[in-house]
């Protein structure tokens, strides 16, 4: 099941090329660049591994493209995604996030139903 | 008028029993320069024939605050010249014989703490309906930070929205379920999970879906969370629905509120019609339950449409984004509804800066500063495509939802599909516009070559590509830039 | 013909051309190098070589154009030279001719040195020098008193492993960032004899000389008129004077000493201002400095300086 989280998940994976481009767009408006990744693509799942820290200052995307070249390398069957940080006043927030790296074979979300009362159901996923 | 009409009468003159002219009471003081902490406001008045400018400005100043018809004695047993709002400068509209701009200044004392209502009853309470004026129209009003901090403001804001949903990065999409009236909780149901699969983030209840007797309230609330939540499933991400909780009581609409809390939907809606203490109400709700606030602006168009009578949406959007909302329809401006360019533009600027600077073509007559009050997501529904999604993205930017009722669920190939064509054109769009592309004229370009892998944006393309809405809008700012003459 | 000068034949069999003095000028070079000439003071031979190094880059960007040429070349450089003769100042200037060429993409220049890039714990050198090279991709990395990376006395030390991760870049990543190390030129060569690696990956040396009492007296002249200061006639003959002493003694960093002194001079002149004037100043004093704001420098009274007398007998 392909999970479509973050900006461009329902464009064909984008290559090295296309990635660079995002991340020079971030780089120019001053945002950091973190790279993050999971095997558990959970909803609430907020939370993913951080691959170092946010990468502040950096003026070119190539910086970025070799930290993520090292995270797949030792992550290639996870979900990677990269998170731009704006820390302008009253944004302060992840202001991009998008996945770079996908496993092979995608895990489904299973949805469970709980009887509350009624037919008030309680909902919860799970990662298969 | 003669001049002496114009001047304030002082000492024991101004309290003979009788009748003064408003100028002559105080009400109007061209020297007058508004402190930081005034309230302002700009209306557009239209004089009855004979009725000087200066004497109807001042007459707005004084029914919009301490005045009465005739001069009461009582007056003098308070600091009544500070109470007194001040008209203080009046100019003519540029091109629109008979019509001025008067601006009026209210001293911070007026105004309860925290309170829209009182803020209304006091600005137009009474002024609209006052004889001496054809017509009367609230422009724009400047709130003091003194006055913003009193408000809580959006109970989630833009920023916080975005990191509950995790969507960062482009508009989020949405679409009204229709019909709007007449499908079952089951068929109902069935549209919010098909718009939320094929790949929409929000769906929506239409303003006058309540609970009439072919879907009562708590059918629709639980066929739609079960789509929500299947659609979660299928996707990994985090889905919605405008829950409207919109009800004849405030206690039934709490009733229903509680009721999309405990089914773990993440938003609820309500119409503005509700009212400005019920929205107050309900926002403060929000706040204390982790809960998403949309408004639908239902029946603005009533005050709102007519340039010279009413009170202009820039003023209402300020009112609600003190009351405290999260999301706000505020146009489309290629839509089927109402909204210059520039004017909607001012609306959005309203929901989403930090403070808002001067900006006379979009209508927006003051500085404004917001003091760190949440942001409110601007909301575009109306007649919008897939194929007008470059338009869209140009003008809005990233934080707004992008409605698409009729675009998705009209799709030939079926909801799903008319799903998949907006969000594939929504991304195609956000990856060309970061990677320096000029989406403004090769937009068209980019979503036919997304068009050619992805069989939904054709359709839709072919569908609705030629659909345009031209037509003038009443709404316009009567501001155009000046062009600068060559030397 | 060879292959590649057949490719550079265009369809119609006539030989594609370039027009060097056309791209040249398009590139904006010769503005940069203009501005070298007119705002670095002396410094001839390194402005020889600058325009040498732009000479063939330009010339290597068209037979590129002309697909004489598929590989980048390497671009990495050594500035050898005391303190203060302008090793800094020229690589930025370097960083913004690469940029106008179109061999580093973004031209911003990243100036380190061994403590930005070695760590003090096992583990820490790996993460320090990356970080540096991943801000300086696209731009130039400036790598003052490079030397000290390289402790041949210590077998554990981690400089090792920032040689190596920067060698390693330096070969990889020749299209995305350009190195230049700097210091003084005799510790430079014995670095490079250690370390072939280094040696064999820099493609420039460019020796930086010391300036002439002549140039550092112009270029005291010019920090001043920068900072809307100026000397007066004694002043000026002074620390002429000032320069020829302060040659000869320890530490002397070319123009890094004069901006010193003429800090301190600043300094002196305040007080003066403070302590002698009565009445309202005007701007012509609030901006001369005088005989007596240099004359106390102690470069005047230094053992082995027998010629201290001139400033005191100015006074």
């Amino acid at each position: 099941m392909r999970i479509t989280q973050g900006c461009f998940s329902f464009l064909p994976d984008l290559t090295d090329e296309q990635v660079t481009a995002q991340v020079e767009y971030c780089l120019g408006r001053n945002w950091a660049i973190g790279i993050e990744y999971t095997d558990s693509p959970h909803p609430r799942n907020t939370y993913w591994e951080m691959w170092g820290h946010p990468m502040f200052d950096l003026k070119d995307a190539k910086g970025v493209m070799m930290e993520l070249a090292e995270a797949r390398k030792a992550h290639g069957d996870s979900y990677i995604r990269l998170n731009a940080f704006d820390s302008t006043r009253g944004f302060e927030t992840v202001t991009m996030s998008f996945i770079v790296n996908r496993p092979k074979v995608e895990p489904k979300i299973e949805l469970t139903r709980t009887d509350i009362r009624g037919r008030s159901q309680r909902y919860s996923w799970k990662v298969a | 008028m003669t001049s002496d009409a114009k001047t304030e009468i002082k000492g024991k003159e101004r309290y003979k029993a009788g009748v003064l002219k408003y100028a002559q009471m105080g009400y109007w003081n061209g020297d007058y320069v508004p402190k930081d902490t005034d309230l302002l406001a700009l209306f557009r008045i239209t004089p009855q024939d004979g009725v000087d400018e200066i004497e109807a400005a001042a007459a707005v100043a004084g029914e919009s605050s301490t005045a009465t018809w005739t001069v009461v004695w009582t007056d003098r047993l308070t600091a009544s010249d500070q109470y007194r709002a001040k008209a203080y400068r009046v100019e003519p509209v540029p091109g629109q014989p008979g019509q001025f701009f008067c601006w009026v200044a209210y001293d911070l004392i007026l105004f309860e703490p925290g309170s829209i209502a009182n803020l209304t009853a006091s600005i137009i309470g009474n002024v609209f309906s006052f004889k001496p004026l054809k017509a009367a129209r609230l422009e724009d009003m400047r709130l003091p930070t003194a006055y913003v901090t009193t408000y809580k403001g959006p109970p989630t804001g833009i920023v916080v929205e975005r990191e509950r949903l995790d969507k960062f990065g482009k508009p989020l999409l949405g679409a009204t379920t229709k019909p709007k009236l007449g499908l079952s909780g089951k068929n109902y149901g069935r549209v919010v999970y098909e718009g939320l699969k094929g790949g929409l983030d929000f769906m929506k209840d239409d303003e006058n879906i309540n609970s009439q007797l072919f879907m009562h309230w708590r059918d629709r609330f639980l066929y739609c969370m079960e789509a929500v939540n299947k659609a979660t499933a299928e996707t990994g991400e985090v889905k919605g629905h405008y829950l409207n909780i919109t009800a004849g009581t405030m206690e039934e609409m709490y009733r229903r509120a509680e009721f999309a809390h405990e089914l773990g939907s993440v938003i609820v809606m309500v119409d503005l019609i509700v009212g400005w203490t019920a929205i107050q109400s309900i926002s403060e709700w929000c706040r204390q339950h982790d809960m998403i606030l949309h408004m639908h602006r239902a029946g603005h168009g009533t005050y709102t449409r007519q340039k010279n009578h009413g009170i202009s949406f820039r003023v209402i959007s300020k009112w609600l984004r003190l009351a405290g909302v999260d999301h706000l329809h505020t146009g489309t401006s290629v839509g089927k509804l109402e909204g210059d360019p520039m004017t909607v533009q001012g609306f959005y600027n309203i929901c989403r800066e930090g403070k808002n600077e001067v900006d006379l073509q979009r209508g927006l007559f003051f500085e404004q500063p917001w003091a760190d009050l949440a942001k409110v997501m601007p909301v575009a529904s109306g007649g919008i495509h897939a194929g007008q999604m470059h338009q869209l993205l140009d003008m809005f930017g990233d934080d707004v939802v992008l409605q698409f009722g009729g675009g998705t669920i009209g799709h030939p190939m079926g909801i799903q599909a008319g799903a998949q064509a907006n969000r594939v054109a929504l991304e195609a769009m956000v990856l060309a516009r970061n990677e320096g592309r000029d989406i403004k004229n090769e937009g068209p370009e980019i979503l036919r070559k997304a068009a050619k892998w992805c069989k939904p944006l054709e359709s839709a393309l072919d569908t609705w590509g030629n659909i345009t809405f031209n037509y003038a809008s009443t709404d316009t700012s009567d501001f155009v830039p000046t062009p600068s003459v060559a030397m | 013909m060879s292959a590649e000068t057949q490719a550079a034949i265009d369809n119609d069999g006539s030989p594609k051309v370039v027009d060097l003095k056309a791209e040249y000028e398009k590139s904006g070079v010769a503005e940069v190098l203009d501005e070298l000439d007119r705002e670095l003071i002396g410094l001839k031979p390194v402005k020889q070589r600058i325009r040498e190094i732009a000479a063939m880059l330009v010339v290597e960007r068209a037979r590129k154009s002309l697909g004489l040429t598929h590989d980048t070349p390497t671009l990495h450089m050594n500035f050898a030279g005391n303190p203060g003769t302008g090793k800094t100042t020229v690589a930025m200037r370097m960083a913004n001719i690469l940029h106008r060429l179109g061999y580093v993409r973004k031209g911003h220049l990243v100036s380190v040195t061994r403590d930005d890039l070695v760590g003090q714990y096992i583990g820490h050198t790996a993460p320090k020098t990356k970080e540096v090279l991943k801000r300086a991709m696209g731009g130039v990395l400036f790598i003052d008193e490079a030397y000290y990376l390289y402790r041949p006395d210590n077998e554990r030390d981690y400089g090792q492993e920032a040689i190596e991760i920067l060698l390693q870049v330096m070969e990889n990543n020749r299209e995305d960032l350009v190195v230049i190390m700097a210091g003084y030129a005799d510790r430079m060569d014995k670095f490079f004899e250690s370390n072939p690696g280094f040696r064999s990956r820099i493609a420039h040396h460019i020796d930086f000389p010391d300036y002439s009492d002549d140039e550092l007296l112009e270029i005291a002249d010019g920090m001043l008129a920068q900072q809307n200061y100026r000397f007066d006639e004694k002043a000026h003959e002074l620390m002429a004077r000032y320069i020829e002493l302060r040659r000869q003694q320890p530490h002397f960093a070319n123009a890094r000493s004069i901006r010193n002194a003429l800090d301190r001079a600043r300094l002196r002149q305040a007080n003066r201002l403070f302590e002698t004037s009565t009445g309202p100043l005007d701007a012509v004093a609030l901006s001369t400095i005088s005989a007596e704001d240099i004359s106390v420098s102690r470069v005047f009274t230094m053992p082995g300086n027998k010629a201290a007398s001139p400033g005191r007998a100015d006074k």
